[in-house]
């Protein structure tokens, strides 16, 4: 494969193949320096995946930020105007890890669309969502949620806002036990907690999950772009990489409406997570629509990494009697027939090779071979 | 090829608790009943491996995927907040988390409050909820000692029965929050081991009303 002789990294690689998905669907990279003003991210600590941000004061006396998300920043350069503004990034970025606990560099690829953003743009995003996982793995799974119906069934419980905030933690963590104690203490009636109890077992296949829905009484707006987009899926021969779960639930005071997290079998957590983002983009000033979602490719740092059986083809021993001429004439000539070659006076320890030769004058003896 | 389900449960009595319940829903592995220091027990007939962990690692196997499904005490998640799927309150393990202080204790407001506990974050929590300052003094073991030498003017920790406070002249001035074990997923292992997850999920369930 033609990457694999590029000797990138995993991560590397899998950027790669996302970002020519991504172009081939008409969108254009965005880049973004290194540091960003703090201001941006200060006034939206709860957007971030970690509050953490690391912070220098610049030259100038200006307190910078290495950047610790991309989605702010594209939204801040965002312009008004017609029509969607379609674009992706592969950036590295700097938040403490959910699965270390420490500050790391962490390389993100993702999209975003910022504009008119209509129900065909939700279906394509959802669409290239479940490409991604696809080009990892046939075995993923992208869920899907959508945050009106959630608030729709909350609010019934009539919770006072940190109650609220407590039910939504149990959503997360499908938690019906605690769920339904808080709805208890809340006052909430026996329908309504059953109701949305009932609204968080819900986590299968578009269909199934529409019927139990519609028997829920959830027939509205969010429960037709829910069918529309499983439609949409469908169409384009991705119906069965999508499930319908409600323990999806990104801070409602950033996002509304589609939400969605993907995974792929073989890695621990989820590696992919997006919605729409309306809230941010009003909070921001901004009179526009926006989705996007992002690839957390730390995650697949080990997912389908080939284990290098040799570190070498050859090793190459050689001695103080041989000519630099001698020399690179046999490691062209290695190299030449797609092996790799190392030159060394002494086998280093641990060395993996597949033979071991030796420079005699300007001939090469064979030491040994792994055959 | 049939998929194994991993299973992390907690070394101790607890563990032994819920694995009998396990055995009894038709989950049981023979070789756990082994005596020996092996650690990791496999039932391949079934697609079951189980294996014995420190308590308070077992959220962090299953939160990294090692284990497909664990056993872990409420205090453990509040603690470190793995980001893992809470199935089910099994009812058991219960005791509480509270503060406690010599008998007689009067907390004085106009001082920083000394607080020796080794679960930092759910103390900070819980004091930054009533607006107390506090002074965090991290211990790994025999808290109860603490006020006694006066290293802290309370402690932060697990009170089952109370005896070993009452032994170290100390008492409960406040609960936290009560605590049980509970059946916590690994949210990647959900979605592609639901089958398996689910049936256990379900025998347990069973088996925790029964007892409830």
């Amino acid at each position: 494969m033609e990457m694999d002789a590029l000797c990138l990294k995993n991560e590397e690689k899998l950027a790669l193949r996302l970002r020519s998905l991504y172009r081939r669907y008409g969108y254009s990279q965005y880049r973004m320096s290194r540091f960003e003003e703090y201001d941006l991210y200060a006034g939206n600590k709860e957007f971030l995946v970690s509050e953490n941000v690391i912070t220098f004061t610049d030259t100038n006396g200006r307190l910078m930020a290495l950047k610790p998300d991309v989605t702010l920043s594209i939204v801040r350069s965002s312009r008004a105007g017609t029509g969607v503004q379609k674009v992706y990034y592969s950036e590295n970025v700097y938040r403490v890890s959910a699965r270390t606990r420490r500050f790391g560099e962490i390389p993100q690829t993702g999209l975003e669309c910022i504009g008119d953003v209509d129900d065909c743009c939700i279906a394509e995003v959802l669409l290239l969502a479940a490409q991604s996982l696809q080009t990892f793995s046939p075995r993923c799974v992208l869920e899907v949620s959508h945050l009106d119906l959630l608030s729709e069934a909350v609010g019934r419980i009539g919770a006072t806002e940190e109650q609220r905030r407590e039910i939504l933690r149990c959503v997360g963590e499908k938690n019906l036990h605690e769920l339904s104690a808080i709805c208890a203490r809340a006052g909430a009636g026996r329908e309504e907690t059953e109701r949305l109890c009932a609204l968080l077992r819900i986590a299968c296949a578009p269909e199934e999950a529409l019927s139990r829905l519609r028997s829920l009484g959830f027939t509205g707006a969010a429960y037709g772009q829910l069918a529309t987009l499983s439609q949409a899926l469908d169409a384009a021969g991705l119906g069965g990489v999508l499930r319908i779960d409600f323990s999806v639930v990104n801070d409602m005071d950033y996002y509304n409406g589609v939400v969605f997290r993907g995974f792929v079998a073989g890695a621990p957590a989820g590696v992919l997570s997006g919605g729409q983002y309306d809230r941010l983009m009003k909070k921001l000033g901004k009179n526009a629509r926006a989705i996007g979602f992002a690839v957390y490719l730390d995650g697949l740092e080990r997912f389908c990494a080939r284990e290098e059986a040799f570190d070498a083809d050859v090793a190459l021993l050689y001695d103080e009697t041989a000519s630099p001429a001698a020399l690179c004439r046999a490691l062209r000539a290695f190299t030449d027939r797609g092996e790799s070659a190392l030159a060394c006076r002494e086998i280093p320890q641990g060395l993996r090779y597949r033979r071991l030769a030796r420079l005699k004058g300007s001939e090469v003896e064979v030491l040994e071979t792994d055959a | 090829m049939k998929q194994t389900l991993n299973i992390a449960l907690p070394k101790g009595r607890l563990g032994e608790r819920i694995y009998r319940r396990l055995e009894r829903a038709g989950f049981g592995c023979p070789e756990m009943a082994d005596e020996g220091r092996r650690l990791i027990f496999e039932e391949k007939g079934k697609g079951l491996r189980y294996f014995w962990a420190k308590p308070s690692d077992v959220a962090i196997y299953v939160e990294r995927g090692a284990a497909d499904l664990g056993i872990a005490g409420k205090d453990i998640l509040l603690e470190y907040a793995p980001d893992v799927y809470e199935l089910l309150d099994l009812h058991t393990g219960k005791c509480r988390m509270a503060v406690a202080a010599k008998t007689g204790y009067r907390d004085d407001r106009g001082r920083t409050l000394r607080v020796a506990t080794k679960f930092e974050n759910i103390a900070q929590r819980y004091y930054a909820s009533i607006g107390r300052d506090i002074d965090i003094i991290h211990l790994n073991g025999s808290i109860e000692i603490a006020p006694t030498l006066g290293l802290s003017d309370v402690i932060v920790d697990i009170v089952e029965t109370g005896t070993t406070l009452r032994e170290n002249g100390l008492e409960v001035v406040e609960t936290i929050f009560p605590i049980s074990a509970r059946l916590i997923a690994n949210k990647a292992s959900y979605e592609f081991k639901r089958p398996a997850i689910e049936a256990i999920l379900q025998a347990l369930a069973a088996q925790t009303e029964e007892t409830a």
